[in-house]
């Protein structure tokens, strides 16, 4: 502990040292040749970049490394607190800290926690609460901001000694400053809580769709900061206005969308930069939202909504993979570096300390939020079928975190229009504090002691999507009898016109006619079996312990009659030849030819095939003639627990004793050569060994497990 | 016409308390039974089909078998109807009725017992309390068939994986001379158990009255 602790102080140091060294030695100076210079401003820049990000990601690295620290404190406060110390240390040996640059913020760190959230934004729960979290995101900011706005301004009037400058205009532009919530505290506070997803959709929803309301309000009172005076024309354009940043912003992220998933089309010879023209059309989203005052943030989401679905039938496994951690990384440098630079900000800036002006704020704040969110929970309720509780209401109330977004947007402010702005400021540094840590640690306590429902363990199982898609069906019908044009009847539409027309367009090959059950099933198989994969080439367990598990492990027969036994090889030897396509277009890949990843390719088809030829022996496992002693014993271990728990690894045994199904031994032979020489070893086991071997058969498999 | 009226809305009265309804709703779907069944007192087969709604969802012969269907109108015999009246029609719609708020878990889980119980006979296809490999196969396929690409053979193949499953989850150990025969309602409500029927399976009753009377379907 004392070791990092140290390791930070020096990185503080080191950090500090390099900004405030404006010298640099000349090179040339004496007129002997140098053998060793020093040329730091060549490298300046990058430098202090690299340096920063470096000093970021050990600072996380720490916190995960003290034992408890990250189960009781939220990262975000610790990495705020690290920011005051940088700052301070800076500030000791006699130099400016760096300040969070507003451009940098929007245009660099903002962009991919956004487009993080946005691509893996549920979409179901999303759509299902659609208009909750619009009534909260709009209504809920514009009741904020006013009633903040508007009760400031009566306590400046009566506090006028020292707040009288402060005119109902700017009251109002620091109201809706301060009371859009802020989606990257949100995302750093909930995902470590684990609520359920209800809760975390409303909350986290809310956030992301308040940006427009938020653009809108600020560039509103900005320009009339300027002008001077507001007609009535004005507010009737500003409402205008909002539905044009709002619809424009998502139209422009739905174009860039579309355009993402047309390219990815066409990117099956160039695996490589797939991931590239997610995140190039994304960012050129957001950028030219942005240039026309668009609301970036929801241009950003929407693009991400629209080309996900497409996008992941058209790319590779790897792509895939690929495209998710470099999100998750970018977006989680981004979230250290936004808390640490609000720590240092705090050092840097002029504070303005105005007792009555803070802590009226973040009275208000409370206030404003809690009534609004029990109000309009009122009028929602009559509208939702699953009503939203008390407990609910506190939930969201209390998650309401503000964060950078609202002090980058005050540092934007001119100093000239508005001659408070230290002091607002201050106040929203204080805001920001308080939020963060006081609610963002005590949240996790209330939400034990309230019994909030937590967030379920998905397991993937055939049966919750097969019945999901029923029950999809089911409810359109329904609506369809009661002549009721609801919402599963709109998304119904949707899916149908999806269908018939967008993914033709947009998804190459053979994959657009693919129905969502069928990718789900290749989905689960394929995660099985690159479970399995990675089970077998992690260390091996001793193959005495696993020997002798076997006998206390759970036998079971799953016994279907012959009739059956027939046509159900004949469909999973079918099945078998479709998923082995399949992972043809997961794993080939036109990167440089490397033996190794034609390998792990190899041995993912091979796995595969031997996982499908275990299930496929499982039901093999048939009662053959009834005077003939079953002696067959099949193990199984379900689908969902393979993966839920340590991967466990699907192992059969059958063997068939009669002469009956001799002659539908026939299409064995072709499955025995699809499996290759490394599990030469399994085919025996489908073979009908005697009983006498069986003891025998039990420990082969054992080899293969984990 | 009073006397009529009046025994109406007695009866109104009656179904409301039956089933949860509002009377307001009960009056909705009053007239849009009267509009199926073109104004005749019992509704069949053909008259559902004519739905449009219906012709393009890929399992309407089992919805429109569930509101024949003698199991789920709260009797306990089996079989199916040729014609029910507006008490049954109203009886099986009460199924998606959303479950009134702050209720006590015990009704929660009575409701969601009985939605499930819905689902469950719109599997059994033959009463006999069992879903067995054929009936959930059937299922699945009507679930991809409006996929024409997709061959019986991928459906057969899910479905097997499925009830792989339910038989890992549910059954355990099993000696070597049992035969699963199928799922039987209490491993259906296991299997299904985390996804919340009583919050899903439900529609709004609300605004039944405007697009009846707008919509001609």
């Amino acid at each position: 502990m004392k070791m990092m602790l140290l390791l930070l102080l020096l990185l503080g140091f080191g950090c500090g040292l390099v900004f405030c060294d404006q010298n640099h030695t000349d090179p040339h100076g004496l007129g002997v040749f140098p053998v060793l210079s020093i040329n730091y401003d060549y490298v300046r820049m990058p430098f202090e970049v690299s340096l920063w990000i470096l000093l970021a990601s050990l600072i996380k690295l720490g916190f995960h490394l003290i034992p408890h620290l990250s189960g009781v404190v939220p990262e975000s406060c610790l990495l705020i607190v690290v920011g005051l110390l940088v700052g301070g240390s800076i500030r000791v040996m006699g130099k400016d800290p760096p300040v969070l640059d507003s451009q940098l913020f929007f245009l660099c760190l903002l962009p991919p926690i956004i487009l993080d959230a946005g691509y893996f934004l549920p979409i179901r729960p999303f759509t299902e609460n659609a208009g909750t979290i619009l009534t909260f995101a709009v209504v809920g900011t514009l009741w904020n901001s006013f009633f903040m706005g508007a009760v400031l301004y009566g306590v400046c009037r009566l506090e006028a000694d020292r707040l009288a400058s402060v005119n109902l205009l700017s009251c109002l532009l620091f109201g809706s400053i301060v009371s859009a919530v802020d989606p990257v505290a949100v995302l750093a506070v909930f995902e470590e809580i684990h609520i359920n997803e209800l809760l975390h959709i409303l909350v986290f929803g809310e956030s992301l769709l308040n940006d427009a309301v938020t653009v809108v309000l600020y560039h509103l009172f900005e320009e009339f900061g300027h002008a001077g005076e507001v007609t009535a024309g004005d507010v009737f354009l500003g409402v205008v206005c909002f539905f044009v940043v709002a619809l424009g912003g998502v139209m422009v992220g739905g174009v860039y969308g579309v355009l993402a998933a047309f390219t990815s089309r066409f990117t099956s010879h160039t695996r490589v930069i797939e991931p590239l023209f997610v995140f190039l059309y994304s960012y050129m989203a957001y950028l030219s939202a942005e240039v026309f005052h668009l609301s970036g943030i929801m241009a950003l989401i929407a693009c991400g909504v629209v080309m996900r679905p497409y996008v992941e039938a058209n790319i590779s496994h790897k792509s895939y993979t690929t495209i998710k951690y470099f999100l998750k990384m970018w977006s989680s440098v981004s979230e250290t570096l936004i808390f640490i630079f609000l720590g240092v900000s705090t050092v840097a800036g002029p504070h303005v300390w105005n007792w009555t002006f803070v802590t009226i704020t973040i009275a208000l704040c409370l206030l404003s939020r809690i009534l609004g969110v029990v109000g309009l929970t009122y009028i929602i309720n009559k509208y939702r079928m699953v009503k939203l509780s008390s407990k609910d209401q506190f939930i969201v109330a209390y998650g309401g975190l503000r964060g950078a977004i609202a002090f980058s947007l005050a540092f934007l402010l001119s100093r000239d229009v508005f001659p408070m702005k230290d002091m607002f400021l201050t106040a929203i540094i204080t805001v920001i504090f308080f939020t963060v840590f006081v609610q963002g640690m005590t949240i996790r306590p209330l939400v034990d002691l309230l019994a909030v429902k937590k967030k379920k363990q998905s397991k993937c199982s055939i049966n919750e999507e097969i019945h999901t898609q029923f029950l999809e069906h089911l409810l359109a019908g329904i609506e369809g009898v009661c002549g009721h044009y609801g919402h599963h009847h709109w998304r119904d539409k949707l899916n149908r016109f999806n269908k018939h027309y967008i993914k033709r367009c947009l998804i190459g090959g053979e994959r657009s006619q693919e129905p969502q059950l069928i990718s789900f099933y290749n989905k689960m198989e394929l995660k099985q079996a690159l479970t399995l994969l990675e089970s077998n080439s992690s260390a091996s367990l001793s193959t005495a312990v696993t020997a002798a598990a076997p006998q206390q492990r759970s036998q079971k027969t799953l016994n279907i009659s012959k009739v059956r036994e027939e046509e159900i090889r004949k469909i999973l030897r079918a099945n078998l030849q479709k998923t082995r396509q399949r992972l043809r277009s997961y794993s080939r890949h036109t990167l440089m030819p490397d033996a190794e990843d034609d390998d792990w390719s190899e041995t993912l088809l091979r796995k595969q095939r031997v996982e499908m030829e275990r299930r496929m022996s499982h039901f093999l496992t048939v009662l053959a003639r009834p005077e003939s002693p079953p002696v067959r014993r099949a193990r199984v271990e379900s689908d969902s627990r393979a993966f839920a728990a340590r991967p466990s690894i699907l192992v059969t045994v059958a063997d068939e004793t009669s002469d009956g199904p001799r002659e539908s031994r026939g299409p064995k032979p072709s499955v025995k050569f699809v499996l290759d020489a490394e599990e030469q070893k399994l085919p025996r086991c489908l073979s009908d060994p005697g009983p006498d071997q069986l003891l025998e058969e039990d420990e082969e498999p054992v080899r293969h497990r984990d | 016409m009073g006397a009529s009226q009046s025994g109406r809305e007695h009866k109104f009265q009656d179904l409301a308390d039956k089933t949860g309804f509002s009377i307001e709703q009960i009056k909705n779907l009053h007239s849009r039974f009267k509009y199926l069944t073109q104004d005749e007192d019992t509704l069949r087969r053909e008259h559902l089909e004519n739905v449009s709604n219906l012709s393009i969802n890929p399992i309407r012969r089992q919805i429109i078998e569930a509101f024949f269907d003698e199991r789920n109108l709260g009797g306990h015999e089996k079989g199916c109807l040729q014609e029910i009246g507006f008490e049954e029609f109203v009886t099986v719609l009460a199924f998606f009725r959303p479950p009134k708020p702050r209720i006590p878990d015990e009704e929660v889980k009575i409701i969601r017992k009985e939605k499930l119980r819905f689902l469950f006979n719109m599997h059994d296809t033959d009463n006999d309390g069992v879903i067995t490999l054929e009936e959930y196969r059937r299922v699945v396929e009507e679930l991809l068939s409006s996929y024409e690409t997709i061959g019986a053979e991928t459906a057969k193949a899910i479905s097997d994986g499925a009830m792989l499953e339910v038989a890992s989850v549910t059954v355990g150990q099993m000696a070597p001379d049992e035969f699963y025969e199928g799922i039987t309602f209490e491993q259906f409500m296991q299997i299904l158990q985390n996804l919340e029927i009583e919050t899903k399976m439900n529609i709004h009753f609300w605004n039944l009255d405007k697009t009846t009377m707008k919509c001609g379907k």
